[in-house]
């Protein structure tokens, strides 16, 4: 790798292991983002890549590895100095996670009221503006989370998310239990992040047709680790059949025969 | 071979446990002192806690000082010191019972709800949220029920008290026939400040336990439904348990 390309990374994890009593869901899970990148994650459920993620933003800690975020390495970081690495971070989760206890649009503004003093109105009309490019009204800003569609909720999620404009964003699934149009709205606005603000987005994805849409490089999740990284006009000529399995959604192949063998006849064929 | 096994491995169990809270009661005490505050947290822990926990311990300090009142009478009738009923009531009411008493049902009311809340933010990823979007979870949810127990339990427990005398009052008064001025003098006579302020300094204890076991338990439930119920039920059985141990030991402490 020359020196070039070597800056223009911006988040490297390698040889991440992750076990919850004895099972080990990451194993030996390695992955590198560009800075601007749009990286998707694919892989079938329970492959880890949740876990993946939250061991990224230090949610969970690693059995051993290493993850760097611009050259510094964050596992083992004090508390100061990952307090500090997550404000560069937006986060949504899987089930949205969104604070019941407060309506929406403290919901939206949460991280940026604690930045900088803000009124009531200020960040309403802030939560509002992010809401309505995510196609929702100003009247759901004094919603409670549990008044809302799952969809909603998502949306939600994703404003509270990006917010303040972190410049790496990590999504959890937004697409999945959505609409087909509301999914092209989230897929325009990751892209848009991406593209106009310069974010490093990593994002997880069932949804082939989002992944598409949205991915420049796409990895998939098998075993605990990368089977397969590589842009995404590749992704239907790898050569690897998990990922054909994957792509072409078959119910039948080696995603659901037995898993211990395919790991080690795949070992071989790893190449991130 | 087997008993000692078990034996073991919840000895062992214990203490992991008794390492874990107090690990949690000694980082959550730090960032109660570390600024931000969060305020609004503060008063709407004051107001869940306390003023809504007013009907329930008024109800039960009013009936356990009108029972009182009438069990004392039976006894003390039988050699004959009838008009000790008064002193009896305000001693045992804010000695004992009104603290013991408030400190349970708010265990059961209060550690409950505590346990279950921060339970369902824990199982839904809302703890993992706060501290992506720069909030330490201790600071923001467990710090101010903290402050909110240990306030509001004296506060509770004094207003108790005074139901609870009062219960027993009016049971001295129309059921047991005593003359409402010789009652009043008899309830003051030997109540002393000291009583007072034991039973108050017992109430922050509990308080501060129930607030404890809530939010220890709820922080580190169980995945899914199952684990907020579980920790709903350790956070009320250990709170009632720890509290009446707790009350033995301050008793102990300052007899005499
Ligand atoms: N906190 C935890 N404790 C124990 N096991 C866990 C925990 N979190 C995840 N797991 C296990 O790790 C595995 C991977 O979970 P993960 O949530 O990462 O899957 P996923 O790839 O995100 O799947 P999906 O696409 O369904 O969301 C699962 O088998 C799960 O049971
Ligand atoms: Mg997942």
């Amino acid at each position: 790798m020359t020196d070039e390309k070597k800056r223009n990374v911006k988040i490297k994890i390698s040889n991440l292991f992750k076990n919850f009593g004895g099972d080990y869901v990451l194993n030996g899970f390695s992955l590198s983002l560009k800075k601007s990148e749009s990286l998707c994650l694919i892989g079938t459920s329970g492959s880890g890549k949740s876990v993946a993620l939250k061991c990224l933003i230090g949610l969970l800690s690693p059995d051993s590895g290493s993850i760097t975020v611009d050259d510094q390495e964050t596992i083992g970081q004090s508390r100061p100095q990952h307090e500090a690495m997550l404000k560069r971070f937006g986060m949504t989760f899987q089930f949205g996670a969104l604070f019941d206890s407060l309506p929406v649009w403290e919901n939206v503004t949460f991280r940026l009221r604690q930045k900088e003093k803000l009124n009531k109105k200020e960040a309403k009309e802030i939560a509002g503006d992010i809401l309505s490019q995510l196609g929702l009204a100003h009247q759901v800003l004094e919603l409670f989370p549990a008044e809302l569609s799952g969809g909603m909720q998502k949306r939600v999620a994703i404003a509270r998310a990006i917010a303040d404009k972190p410049e790496i964003l990590l999504f959890d699934e937004p697409t999945s239990g959505l609409d087909p149009i509301t999914s092209g709205v989230i897929n325009d606005l990751i892209l848009n992040s991406v593209n106009r603000l310069g974010a490093t987005t990593l994002t997880i994805s069932h949804d082939m047709a989002s992944v598409r849409q949205i991915a420049d490089t796409v990895a998939m999740l098998h075993n605990g680790r990368i089977i397969w990284c590589g842009p995404i006009k590749d992704i239907n000529h790898t050569g690897i059949s998990e990922v054909d399995q994957f792509v072409n959604g078959k119910p039948y192949g080696p995603l659901t025969t037995n898993k211990r063998e395919t790991l080690q006849t795949k070992q071989t064929e790893i190449s991130v | 071979m087997g008993v000692f096994q078990s034996l073991g491995r919840s000895g062992l169990r214990l203490c992991h446990m008794i390492g874990s809270i107090a690990l949690f009661i000694v980082f959550s005490l730090r960032w109660c002192l570390i600024p931000p505050f969060y305020g609004r947290q503060i008063v709407r822990q004051l107001i869940d806690v306390g003023y809504y926990s007013l009907p329930v311990v008024g109800l039960t300090t009013l009936f356990s000082g009108m029972v009182l009142a009438l069990q004392s009478y039976t006894g003390f009738a039988r050699f004959s010191a009838e008009d000790t009923v008064a002193t009896v009531v305000v001693l045992s009411v804010t000695r004992e019972l009104g603290p013991v008493l408030a400190g349970l049902m708010v265990a059961g009311r209060v550690g409950a709800s505590i346990a279950a809340e921060i339970g369902t933010m824990r199982v839904t990823d809302q703890i993992d949220a706060l501290e992506t979007l720069s909030t330490r979870p201790m600071q923001y949810l467990v710090g101010p029920r903290l402050i909110a127990g240990t306030i509001c339990l004296p506060i509770l427990v004094l207003i108790g008290n005074i139901i609870g005398v009062f219960g027993g009052y009016l049971v001295g008064i129309y059921r047991l026939g005593f003359n409402s001025s010789v009652y009043l003098s008899k309830t003051l006579e030997f109540l002393e400040f000291s009583d007072v302020m034991l039973g108050l300094l017992k109430a922050a204890i509990f308080g501060f336990i129930i607030a404890l076991m809530g939010c220890y338990h709820g922080y580190y439930s169980g995945r899914g439904a199952e684990g907020v119920g579980k920790a709903t039920t350790n956070a009320v059985v250990s709170a009632s348990i720890l509290i009446l141990i707790a009350n033995y030991s301050v008793t102990a402490l300052f007899f005499g």
